[in-house]
């Protein structure tokens, strides 16, 4: 019983923290129809930014915070305005590689600058452990799926509530509509890869915190995409229950079967969704017509 | 046929079907012949271990560019495949004892096989969502060559004996790499003649009418499942045998030569050398084979200036490759062919500009 309170809670932590990275992906993609494959890239730059601040400028924690979320802002932006756009109206396999193309070089620039060892930083979150039921659980991952939980909640009311979620919406929805209402569709575009950006700083900044600073964050990325296809690859609902169930999944697979399973298994049930229901959970059927 | 100073017009459907019309195409054909007749004369081993290792990735890149470049169906899972290929014909020969030729043959049948199961779940999906699936593939593949014991005796490499071309044995380090260069030559001059007049059949226009409008391809009667299935299968075979011939080239085979970054490394070549043309997978293979090297001859000769880059180089190089490919995308979408094509017409149109 304890192992499994254990394992519970190391899998939510892992499932709230993909679904945090998920929650990026699904943003870009729903707002400009890009599939993002450097979203781990984002994690492991925003985890090395704060890194930065934090350890090697010695800031405070709260102007590390702010200084790693103006980056990764900036960085957003960037990429949005020099790569991306020029690839607007490009058939989907360049678009998708234009990403691959852009994950190599963010890795490459973070191990010229960083070199590959990993990197220590004093713990944020509290650390210590908890009893529960009799199984002893860290702190820290406790704490790490109260603030995927906030910061899931925080986006979700923005969608809903603020003027610019609902334009998003409305970009995502319908571009041309959305054009003649007088929505500027590139400020929405910007805003989707620095909020992309922001939540996957995040999302990276809880990895380090949990393990290390070090070129193994970027293997989150590529776990985006089984919990996209499970949840709806245009579903923010769908990036929580995708990342909570292959979190979960994950862990259960290494605790109670085999460690080396665990990594293959979220592919194995992405191909079976995508033979069964390729649109995921929550995820819209397309319709095709010519 | 006639070509005149401000094009070619065609005078009868012979003459449109040729695969070269101009007398310049037939001295560029002639002149590449020459040049690579006496390539393995003029060049020390190490080059040529390059050429070999080019031939090699032209067979792979010209295979994925029938799916990807032809077919419009985004592969990430090249790297498996020339597993499955490397793999079957390493354990086929030296286990099993079949001799090498067929055994070559089975992997790339094999290899077929395991790549028309993987494009299942592209008669559903198409785009983005089989660019996914394929990720998937590579992964599972990639998990199974690692973990499955049986496969490697629990060494985790496999060792190859040395190649045995019907009673011909490849010689020792001297002659090796030119005995080599020989039998990948012929090989990926078979490959590319074979896909560049598979697009001149029924089959290869079927797979183009796929890639252009699936929906209106159908409504004119092709096959689409088949299509489809036979892109994958066609495609790769050729993967199989560009994996086989790694095998018994590199003369061992480890799960470390089959990752995503290969998967990607071919993705980069046919997009470097022009998406949906065969003379473009190989100008691909070729720059992005030479690339690594370039990069590291250029870092060794800057490094009295610029230190950092030899200091960096893996860094650099992967740095350099990421920005090689998306300044090709954003630049040049085409790809180096378009950029080959652009330089003979500025020749053949001359004076005029158009």
């Amino acid at each position: 019983m304890s192992t499994f309170i254990n394992q519970l809670a190391y899998g939510l932590a892992d499932g709230s923290i993909l679904a945090l990275a998920a929650l990026g992906f699904v943003l870009i993609y729903k707002a400009t129809g890009v599939i993002n494959f450097a979203q781990g890239e984002f994690l492991l730059v925003g985890a090395y930014m704060f890194y930065t601040a934090f350890v090697v400028l010695n800031l405070p924690l709260v102007v590390a915070v702010v200084f790693g979320v103006v980056v990764a802002t900036l960085i957003g932006v960037l990429v949005e305005r020099l790569i991306l756009r020029p690839m607007v109206g490009e058939n989907p396999i360049s678009i998708i590689m234009v990403t691959i193309g852009l994950s190599s070089l963010l890795k490459a620039l973070v191990q010229a600058f960083y070199g590959t060892s990993p990197k220590r930083q004093p713990p944020i979150l509290p650390t210590g452990s908890v009893e529960i039921l009799g199984a002893t659980v860290p702190v820290n991952r406790l704490a790490a799926i109260a603030i995927a939980a906030i910061v899931l909640t925080a986006f979700t009311v923005f969608f809903r509530k603020s003027r610019h979620g609902i334009a998003m919406r409305a970009v995502a929805d319908d571009q041309q509509a959305a054009m003649t209402m007088g929505i500027s569709v590139r400020r929405i575009f910007a805003l989707a890869w620095a909020l992309a950006a922001v939540s996957a700083l995040i999302a990276g900044v809880l990895v380090g915190d949990i393990s290390a600073v070090d070129n193994n964050i970027a293997a989150f990325g590529l776990l985006v995409f089984p919990v996209v296809i499970l949840g709806g690859l245009d579903s923010v609902p769908g990036t929580i229950i995708g990342g909570l169930t292959i979190g979960l999944l994950k862990q259960f697979t290494a605790g109670y079967l085999d460690p080396g399973l665990a990594t293959v298994i979220p592919y194995i049930v992405l191909v079976l969704i995508l033979l069964v229901r390729p649109y995921g959970i929550f995820g819209e059927t397309r319709i095709e017509r010519v | 046929m006639a070509a005149t100073a401000t094009g070619i017009h065609h005078r009868s459907y012979t003459s449109e079907l040729r695969l070269r019309a101009t007398r310049a195409e037939y001295f560029r054909l002639g002149l590449m012949t020459v040049l690579l007749l006496i390539l393995p004369f003029v060049l020390d081993n190490f080059w040529l271990s390059q050429a070999n290792l080019i031939l090699i990735a032209v067979i792979g890149a010209v295979g994925l560019n029938i799916l990807v470049g032809y077919t419009g169906q985004i592969s990430l899972g090249q790297g498996g495949f020339l597993a499955v290929g490397a793999y079957s014909s390493a354990i086929l020969s030296d286990r099993i004892g079949l001799p090498t030729p067929l055994a070559i043959l089975v992997a790339v049948l094999l290899t077929a096989a395991v790549g028309t199961f993987f494009g299942l779940p592209g008669l559903r999906l198409k785009g983005l969502y089989l660019a996914i699936a394929t990720l998937a593939s590579q992964m599972i593949i990639e998990f199974v060559i690692r973990r499955w014991d049986w496969l490697t005796l629990g060494q985790g490499y496999l060792n190859v004996e040395r190649l045995n071309l019907f009673g011909f044995q490849i010689g020792g380090r001297q002659v090796f790499e030119q005995q080599w260069y020989w039998v990948l030559l012929v090989l990926a001059v078979l490959t590319v003649l074979t896909a560049r007049n598979l697009f001149r059949t029924g089959l290869g226009r079927s797979f183009m009418a796929v890639r252009d409008q699936d929906i209106a391809a159908e409504a004119i009667g092709v096959n689409i499942p088949r299509a489809k299935l036979t892109a994958f299968a066609v495609s790769s075979g050729f993967v199989g045998l560009a994996g086989a011939l790694t095998a018994h080239y590199s003369e061992v085979v480890s799960w470390e030569k089959f990752t995503l970054d290969v998967s990607i490394l071919y993705l980069a070549m046919i997009i470097v050398g022009g998406l949906g043309s065969i003379a473009g997978a190989v100008y691909g293979a070729i720059f992005m084979t030479m690339l690594p090297e370039l990069i590291r001859q250029l870092s060794l000769g800057l490094g009295d200036t610029l230190p950092f880059l030899a200091d960096e180089l893996p860094a650099v190089r992967n740095a350099v490759f990421g920005l090689v490919i998306i300044l090709f995308l954003i630049l040049e979408p085409r790809g180096l062919d378009r950029i080959w094509h652009r330089i003979k017409d500025y020749f053949r149109y001359w004076p005029f500009r158009y």
